[in-house]
């Protein structure tokens, strides 16, 4: 061990302690890939962590509160190691968020580690949120590997990343959006991988292979 | 493109899963664990677990499968049953799962669907909608309570209005369940379906009447909706999910193969 005080394995993949309402389900398909992963707000662990995972539903203005009240913004954007964000978790690695409503009609300060921004899905008619399952195209990002275009992922939002110089994965619902975007150690994904079958176990197992100890 | 969703509904009773004919007479088909399993593999696209007794009894669920559930499946679910507080939504959202609906409380008091919203978002809040075509007054309406013959009851709403309320309140999905048809696999009430689409902006789920492959074909073709939802077919091995699937996709329907 590296760390005494932690006393968190070499390989150790730990969720942040948000409070939000998926953290078990995360959890649980990490530990269904057998990996040693934990959840914490503690900022030695986050530090110690192979990689992290930033998770997330609900609103917007509720999830940066969490964080901001968990005292984890300043740990997030010091992290070096690799940071999967999941869904809302996905969009608070952004700029600022349009998502008004619940608590505010002013937009949200995000961490402001990918250059984008979240704004209204556009689904044209279509019902919202959108919600099931639907199709991704990758790219090379090895998030993605071994992932093929037109594979099913599930999915629950009303907001999206647009596509920008930093999507890693497309999808459409009316207008096409970024289904994952990413920008050096920080990444995320719009979908929910723990709830996409094997695509999304094969997804979360790439994470793992990403920070692994030399 | 988004693909339409097939969602196998395990009906639960005292922990274990039942399935009703036209919810009376309540019949056991097995353990919860094993059947949310094989359901998942053989590629359901969700799943949703009714504690049928909860509202009726004033009494909420025992939650502890909820949390062995969420461990083993890799597949979106949502509870139902006696949920009418935002701390009862928080500890079922806590132990896995995605969604919760509510049916009976929100017609007791339709403040709880604004009030999840705020606190969950609208994504996890679906409201469960027991309909049924009153001959009398030709019109559709909504029952409360229909877990217990002994306690259901009308109630003032008609469907399409209550349709509207709930989705002024904030949620986030809609399962429309059509009881004149429900167990009797005579199929789903494409008529009632298709009218509840034309004023629901929320994803809609069929429910109620499943018994051939083709309803399943039709629902999604002439209703439009979002996904179908089954209990018999699927429990009694009538269809095969997975040759449903395939049966579908050949008929040129979005589906998750």
């Amino acid at each position: 061990m590296t760390n005494s005080t932690t006393n968190i394995g070499s390989d150790t993949t730990v969720i942040l302690d948000t409070g939000c309402a998926n953290l078990s389900s995360v959890k649980f398909a990490f530990e269904r890939l057998q990996a040693d992963v934990i959840v914490s707000a503690d900022h030695k662990v986050i530090k110690s962590a192979a990689r992290v995972v930033l998770p997330g539903v609900g609103t917007a203005g509720a999830a940066m509160d969490a964080l901001v009240n968990r005292d984890l913004v300043a740990i997030i954007k010091s992290l070096t190691q690799p940071v999967m964000g999941v869904c809302l978790g996905m969009q608070m690695l952004t700029q600022k968020s349009l998502e008004h409503g619940g608590r505010t009609d002013k937009d949200i300060d995000c961490l402001g580690l990918i250059p984008t921004q979240v704004d209204d899905l556009d689904s044209q008619g279509l019902p919202l949120p959108h919600m099931g399952w639907n199709q991704i195209s990758v790219s090379d990002h090895p998030l993605f590997n071994g992932i093929s275009d037109g594979s099913y992922v599930y999915f629950v939002h009303s907001f999206k990343a647009p596509i920008s110089e930093y999507t890693i994965a497309t999808s459409q619902y009316g207008e096409q959006f970024s289904a994952a975007i990413g920008k050096d150690n920080f990444f995320g994904v719009q979908f929910h991988p723990e709830k996409s079958a094997a695509i999304g176990s094969k997804i979360l197992q790439n994470f793992l292979n990403m920070g692994k100890p030399a | 493109m988004l693909a339409k969703r097939l969602v196998p509904c395990l009906d639960v009773r005292d922990g274990q899963v039942v399935k009703g004919v036209q919810f009376r007479n309540h019949e056991i088909i097995g353990e919860i664990e094993p059947l949310a399993a094989r359901y998942a593999q053989e590629g359901a696209d969700e799943l949703v677990f009714y504690d049928i007794t909860a509202s009726a009894h004033d009494r909420v669920i025992d939650k502890s499968w909820v949390s062995r559930v969420a461990a083993q499946i890799d597949i979106p679910f949502c509870v139902a049953g006696g949920i009418k507080t935002i701390e009862q939504a928080r500890q079922m959202l806590a132990y896995g799962a995605d969604k919760i609906s509510i049916n009976s409380p929100a017609l007791s008091d339709p403040s709880l669907i604004s009030r999840l919203q705020d606190e969950f978002g609208r994504q996890c809040i679906v409201i469960g909608i027991d309909s049924f075509y009153d001959a009398e007054s030709n019109s559709y309406k909504v029952k409360q309570f229909t877990g217990d013959e002994a306690a259901t009851k009308d109630t003032q709403w008609y469907t399409q209005d209550w349709v509207e309320e709930v989705q002024k309140r904030g949620c986030g999905e809609i399962v429309l369940n059509v009881m004149n048809q429900d167990g009797v696999r005579g199929g789903y009430d494409i008529k009632q379906l298709s009218i509840v689409r034309a004023i629901c902006d929320v994803p809609l789920i069929a429910s109620g009447g499943a018994g051939t492959m083709a309803h399943f074909k039709d629902v999604f073709e002439q209703a439009n909706v979002d996904a179908a939802l089954a209990a018999s077919v699927f429990h009694k091995g009538i269809i095969d999910i997975n040759e449903l699937k395939q049966y579908l996709a050949n008929e040129n329907i979005a589906i998750r193969l």
